[in-house]
């Protein structure tokens, strides 16, 4: 293939995983992989927080990894020589994870969830199905949970019920947006639901091919990408309506599924990559599009991908166990 | 992308012996290593493989179609286990004695990312050849769990004389005719007699269907019945696939296993399809050999199914 201009695949280095990539970001400058056969790469550097066992679920938020595993252990990382043991389930895995303001984290087992807070207190709450999706409101301590039928909101501090969200199907994934009015899950019929938390409405996002596994919220929280369709299929949530009645945005369309997507930290482009381990960079203002990574079906799917604090670099990771890092020019 | 991962479905009323199989199959020589999906957690305790504790969360897809039940936590389950590829050869899942074998089975068909990393193997279901009589009167799950089954292992026989045994035998094969049974004592059988089965290559199961249809005089239990029909020459597929989507449309409910191998007009590849209550799936397969007849094979698993009104409409299928 010819290089041509609109080309980074030059200014992308490789690292070393060999596992699946459960999640790729930074630790500070450093490069950071967990992957699922249960190693951590920091900077180039091997640990085990889990020992043999695997990493099923992990999340970061630039200084630390919170991974857990299917030893039931919930594990803080800062580096390779310093970890934490938040939480042991003895056995039972973690299955969903989320990291919030003032370094809240939750995690859930089967229909048990709990969450901690920065003092290190722990609350449980155990949700009418098991809990799919785990995500922090952006202020307060509250956390959203997706499960069967729909959304649950609780505030771990508090002793009331949660307040519940009701829409029929198996939910997946959840998210809220930046400014908190929002509540997007993903579900099992390959479609997004949305509530706008004001009012209780009810938003349908459909028409994706298979399940969107991958959001990624706008720096300025205007938009939110999606995965799960032949391109980045991105909502516009900055009017009170949010999506409601608009079409999405489409980038980079391509013969090939998008399995991730991650919003640039300080600009409206965002990296979506792809089933066949495709990476593309797009602009959003105009459909701007840049090749990172070319197609490698053998390398398998993007599984994950993460910028650095200000956007100079990203890295990324794949289901077969290959992962590189971007520098931009 | 690799080769999908065989899962086998472990089903049977309580007491069967499904947990002494499973302790058995784990146990042997084999050089497997095998995920190991259980119900009751801590009842097998084998190092070398990785045994994971389910729920049984059945779930309605959204669909519109009430029979698609899918098993969530399985869903959840495999996607986990394919994060650590490589680890092990094969997945056994194992169910409560009560469970209905179907919502797992569809969980196969109906959840896209499952079906592209796992394939089901087969529907093993152990019988217990002392309780079987009591329990077909007292427990309707009994029943499901032999129609759906690829293979029954007829546990327990050292506990009936041989008359008893081949009454039993009988009763099964009034519901299931189907179904490959292996008479057992304490589960133990041979492990390729439960794994590795690729039940979903029909041939086996319909090519010795005839046979033991003949010397076997079927007594048709009266609510759940399996029927085969053999059609030689082609088939039309503009006329039979519209039948078929239609026919399980409307008796989903009711069928709960359906399977053939088919000879389309024109068509140099054998059309394999196999069906869950409403679920559907098949598709071209390898091509038909020169010694080979070309006939269509299917086979119908359920209740009050009206089978004069499917030879009929399949019979019209015909070229």
């Amino acid at each position: 293939m010819t290089e041509t201009s609109e080309s980074l695949t030059k200014r992308v280095e490789p690292l070393q995983a060999g596992a699946h990539v459960i999640l790729a970001s930074f630790l500070g400058d450093e490069p950071a992989l967990a992957l699922g056969d249960g190693a951590m790469f920091i900077g180039g550097v091997q640990c085990q927080p889990h020992g043999i066992h695997a990493i099923l679920v992990a999340a970061s938020d630039g200084t630390k990894i919170i991974s857990g595993g299917d030893d039931g252990k919930v594990i803080s990382t800062q580096n390779p020589n310093t970890s934490e043991l938040i939480s042991d389930q003895k056995g039972k895995w973690i299955d969903a994870l989320a990291l919030g303001p003032s370094n809240a984290i939750a995690w859930s087992t089967g229909k048990l969830v709990l969450a901690r807070d920065s003092k290190g207190v722990v609350k449980t709450w155990s949700a009418p199905t098991t809990a799919q999706g785990l995500s922090f409101a952006p202020k307060g301590y509250r956390l959203a949970i997706s499960h069967y039928n729909g959304a649950s909101l609780w505030f771990p501090n508090t002793e009331g019920t949660p307040e519940f969200r009701e829409w029929k199907g198996s939910h997946l994934d959840i998210t809220v947006s930046p400014d908190g009015r929002f509540l997007v899950t993903s579900m099992q019929e390959n479609t997004l639901h949305g509530w706008r938390l004001a009012d209780g409405k009810d938003m349908r996002m459909s028409g994706y091919p298979s399940k969107s596994r991958s959001f990624s919220w706008s720096h300025d929280g205007n938009w939110l990408a999606t995965s799960g369709a032949d391109a980045a299929i991105i909502w516009p949530f900055k009017d009170k309506d949010g999506p409601m009645g608009k079409a999405p945005r489409e980038c980079g369309v391509r013969h090939a599924k998008v399995s991730s997507v991650a919003f640039h930290p300080r600009a409206l482009v965002v990296a979506i990559g792809y089933e066949d381990s495709c990476i593309l960079l797009c602009r959003l203002n105009d459909g701007a599009e840049l090749l990172v990574r070319p197609a490698m079906p053998a390398e398998g799917k993007i599984t994950s991908m993460g910028w650095d604090r200000v956007g100079a670099r990203m890295i990324f990771g794949t289901e077969e166990g290959a992962a590189g890092v971007l520098t931009l020019p | 992308m690799s080769d999908k991962i065989p899962v086998t479905v472990l089903t049977g009323y309580l007491g069967a012996g499904k947990t002494t199989l499973l302790n058995r199959i784990l146990t042997e020589p084999h050089g497997k290593k095998f995920a190991v999906i259980v119900n009751e957690f801590g009842e097998v305790g084998i190092d070398n493989d990785l045994v994971v504790g389910a729920d049984e969360e059945v779930f309605e897809m959204n669909n519109g179609c009430i029979c698609c039940t899918v098993r969530g936590d399985l869903i959840r389950i495999i996607e986990g286990l394919m994060k650590r590829k490589g680890k092990f050869d094969a997945i056994i899942v194992e169910t409560t004695g009560l469970a209905d074998p179907a919502p797992v089975a569809q969980t196969f068909f109906v959840d896209e990312d499952v079906a592209a990393r796992a394939k089901l193997d087969a529907v093993v279901t152990v019988v217990d050849a002392k309780w079987l009589n009591d329990q077909l009167k007292d427990a309707p799950e009994v029943k499901n769990q032999i129609a759906f089954a690829d293979v029954i292992i007829l546990n327990k026989s050292d506990l009936v004389t041989p008359d008893e045994l081949n009454d039993v035998e009988k009763k099964i094969r009034a519901i299931n005719a189907y179904a490959t049974i292996t008479r057992t004592t304490r589960a133990a059988v041979p492990l390729d007699a439960v794994l590795g089965k690729n039940a979903f290559d029909l041939e086996r199961i319909l090519d010795i269907a005839p046979e033991f249809l003949e010397d076997v005089h079927v007594h048709h239990d009266d609510t759940v019945q399996s029927f085969s029909l053999t059609l030689p020459g082609d088939i039309d597929p503009e006329k039979f696939m519209p039948w078929i989507s239609d026919f399980t449309q409307k008796e989903g409910p009711n069928i709960l296993r359906c399977k053939g191998i088919l000879s389309f007009k024109d068509e140099p590849k054998r059309f394999v399809f196999q069906g869950v209550h409403m679920i559907l799936d098949g598709d071209l397969q390898r091509d038909w050999r020169a010694d080979e007849v070309r006939q269509s094979k299917m086979v119908f698993i359920g209740h009050k199914l009206n089978r004069a009104a499917i030879e009929k409409a399949v019979e019209a299928c015909r070229v």
